[in-house]
């Protein structure tokens, strides 16, 4: 279980693994937030639950990601502990996701650099290994 | 597939039309940028330059050549720093060609002081005030908070909208490109989410490469433009960097998925999972336009609230008239755009998309104001941290062979990762203190990854253009105070 950050010119590439296909989603929710964020500061006290769907793997993991990103705005909030379920039928993947975390305060939590996007650059899954890495516009 | 560049005029490289390309690709370079690019390519990078602008060249519907300006860096299917003009009756209009920053760009105001003007105390009083007004950073808030109602006529009314508010002064309208308003902008196209996002984000500044700065002209190379654009040796003026915020970066993750449906639905093939695109008059294609019009218009009210915001910190430290601080220009580098340019000797409607380019329109175009009209478009170039920026005119040159198209930057080299291996910011702010540059930032691992030693040479950036007559140099300004995100 982890995640570790890719070179790219402008922007940054973030690769993460687990277990289970869940723990690499995990994963990728804390990579996120520690490009924008020091994670290790944020107090998981408040929580979101979301749904979101893709035809495929990997792009069930960028609109995670990007719901992700939507919340942090709309909650004006920042997470660093995710719960993901992933359900298959028809060909179609579900995600559920439980995020805890606390409202964003710039200083308590070392503000960064935000995320505009993940995106499908670079956008892979391993299956045999529970990897997926893409690349998060900032 | 042979994505190395042949030199085939000063400071002009070309890809030549090979296999499934349309048009040539063409790069604006000078040796050092154009073996940077070539690195990557031979070191068998995934995410080069060179093979975004191949890629670009194969777009069904594009016209003359995939450009490239000489900030380019690898971007997400287009290159940063890409320019393609598309024809609208078979052309496409493509997400990536835009950017997830809609209309991100650079607004220039001129302040009624000049740098002798300004005592180190007062730079020091200006400095705190502009970073304790002006919202930045992660999880900022602006000043004005919207309902959804109140968002929707934001978006087809653009920087009017907050003028109206009382955001500003009229005039500040007829010196934005497209008077800070551009047509066609429908909010239903535009999602719940993406407006629920900017609720609390308009007249914010952002994070990243984005700043507002305090600079001084510092030299003058064309003193007959540099007196149409009232500009003077020693003069102060503010540049400010952002675009449109949440919102624009919503409407290009919704429309990804649209266009990449889009594409399937007209067989278009995808080189690229970002570069996804929908013919431009299909009804997906239009519906994303009405979208991308409505995140330009998003980020022109940004600016303009930005704008009004550094009017009440001087009229607060230094009782200036808000009258007395003009908007030079405002530009765009994130757009796409129906324009009208010379194909094969006829004028014809064409669909600009610059991603990371700005416009710089040359003498004689109706769109550029009045004031400004016989010597060209001014076009606002800024530099990375601590390094300078120019202000350059578009050129008739440019118009035949960019689209009237420049670079929007220096354009990266190094990586953030890279940066913070490199650099600590105790010695990045020291280095620039040492120069007179105060800088203040939200940020301190931001300050590192936007190290001005990440970025190329703005002045050979600038120089690549400005010695084939694609833009015209008036004046160099260097940066006073810098508020970073």
């Amino acid at each position: 279980m982890s995640y570790k950050f890719l070179e790219h010119t402008a922007d940054v590439g973030i690769e993460c693994s687990g277990e289970t296909i869940e723990e690499a989603f995990e994963e990728g929710g804390k990579a996120l937030f520690e490009v924008m964020v020091d994670i290790q500061a944020i107090q998981p006290i408040e929580m979101t639950t979301f749904t979101v769907e893709a035809d495929s793997i990997e792009n069930l993991f960028v609109e995670y990601l990007n719901r992700l990103i939507a919340l942090k705005d709309i909650n004006e909030s920042v997470y660093s502990e995710f719960e993901v379920e992933i359900i298959e039928k028809d060909e179609k993947f579900t995600l559920n996701c439980l995020a805890r975390g606390e409202m964003l305060n710039q200083e308590k939590h070392n503000i960064k650099i935000e995320v505009k996007s993940a995106t499908y650059y670079g956008l892979k899954y391993n299956k045999g290994t529970n990897t997926l890495t893409t690349v998060l516009d900032v | 597939m042979d994505l190395i560049p042949k030199k085939i005029g000063k400071n002009m490289y070309e890809i030549p039309k090979q296999d499934d390309m349309l048009v040539p690709g063409i790069i604006y370079g000078n040796e050092e940028i154009i073996s940077t690019l070539i690195k990557d390519v031979k070191d068998g990078k995934e995410w080069n330059a060179l093979k975004q602008v191949y890629n670009v060249s194969t777009l069904p519907g594009i016209l003359k050549a995939s450009l490239a300006m000489p900030d380019i860096h690898p971007g997400y299917g287009f290159c940063i720093g890409g320019v393609g003009a598309f024809d609208p009756e078979e052309g496409v209009i493509s997400v990536a060609g835009v950017g997830f920053d809609i209309n991100c760009g650079v607004r220039t105001l001129t302040l009624p002081y000049k740098a002798e003007d300004l005592t180190e105390e007062n730079k020091v009083k200006l400095a705190e005030a502009l970073y304790k007004n002006i919202p930045a950073g992660l999880g900022s808030k602006g000043k004005l908070e919207l309902n959804e109602s109140e968002i929707d006529e934001l978006l087809v009314k653009g920087a009017k909208y907050v003028v109206e508010k009382g955001y500003g002064l009229k005039e500040d309208l007829e010196y934005t490109e497209e008077n800070g308003c551009v047509k066609g902008a429908k909010p239903e196209n535009v999602s719940q989410l993406a407006k629920q996002r900017q609720y609390k984000q308009v007249g914010t500044l952002g994070s990243g490469n984005h700043y507002l700065e305090v600079q001084e002209v510092t030299e003058v190379y064309d003193e007959k433009i540099a007196k149409v654009f009232g500009l003077e040796k020693g003069q102060l003026l503010i540049s400010i960097h952002c675009g449109s915020r949440a919102l624009g970066h919503q409407i290009g993750t919704d429309y990804l998925k649209e266009l990449e449906a889009a594409a399937k639905k007209y067989n278009i093939p995808v080189r690229e999972k970002e570069l996804v695109c929908a013919p431009f008059k299909s009804e997906e294609g239009q519906k994303y336009f009405s979208a991308v019009n409505a995140g330009i218009n998003c980020a022109f009210a940004n600016r303009q609230v930005l704008t009004h915001l550094v009017r009440e910190t001087f009229t607060e430290l230094f009782k200036t008239k808000p009258e007395d601080i003009k908007v030079l220009y405002g530009v765009g580098h994130n757009t796409c755009k129906l324009e009208k340019h010379e194909i094969d000797g006829e004028q014809k409607e064409v669909l600009v998309h610059r991603k990371g380019a700005t416009r710089g329109f040359g003498p004689g175009r109706e769109e550029v104001p009045k004031k400004y009209r016989a010597v060209g478009q001014p076009v606002i170039i800024g530099g990375s941290m601590g390094t300078e920026s120019y202000i350059l005119a578009g050129t008739e040159k440019g118009m035949k062979e960019t689209f009237g198209s420049v670079c929007h930057g220096a354009g990266r080299v190094k990586s953030r990762f890279q940066a913070k291996k490199e650099f600590k910011s105790e010695t990045i702010l020291e280095q620039l203190n040492a120069k007179g540059i105060i800088v203040k930032g939200h940020s301190m691992q931001g300050l590192v990854e936007e190290a001005p030693q990440v970025y190329k040479d703005v002045n050979e950036v600038i120089n690549v253009l400005a010695d084939i007559g694609l833009a015209k140099k008036v004046v160099q300004l260097k940066p006073v105070i810098c508020i970073k995100g």
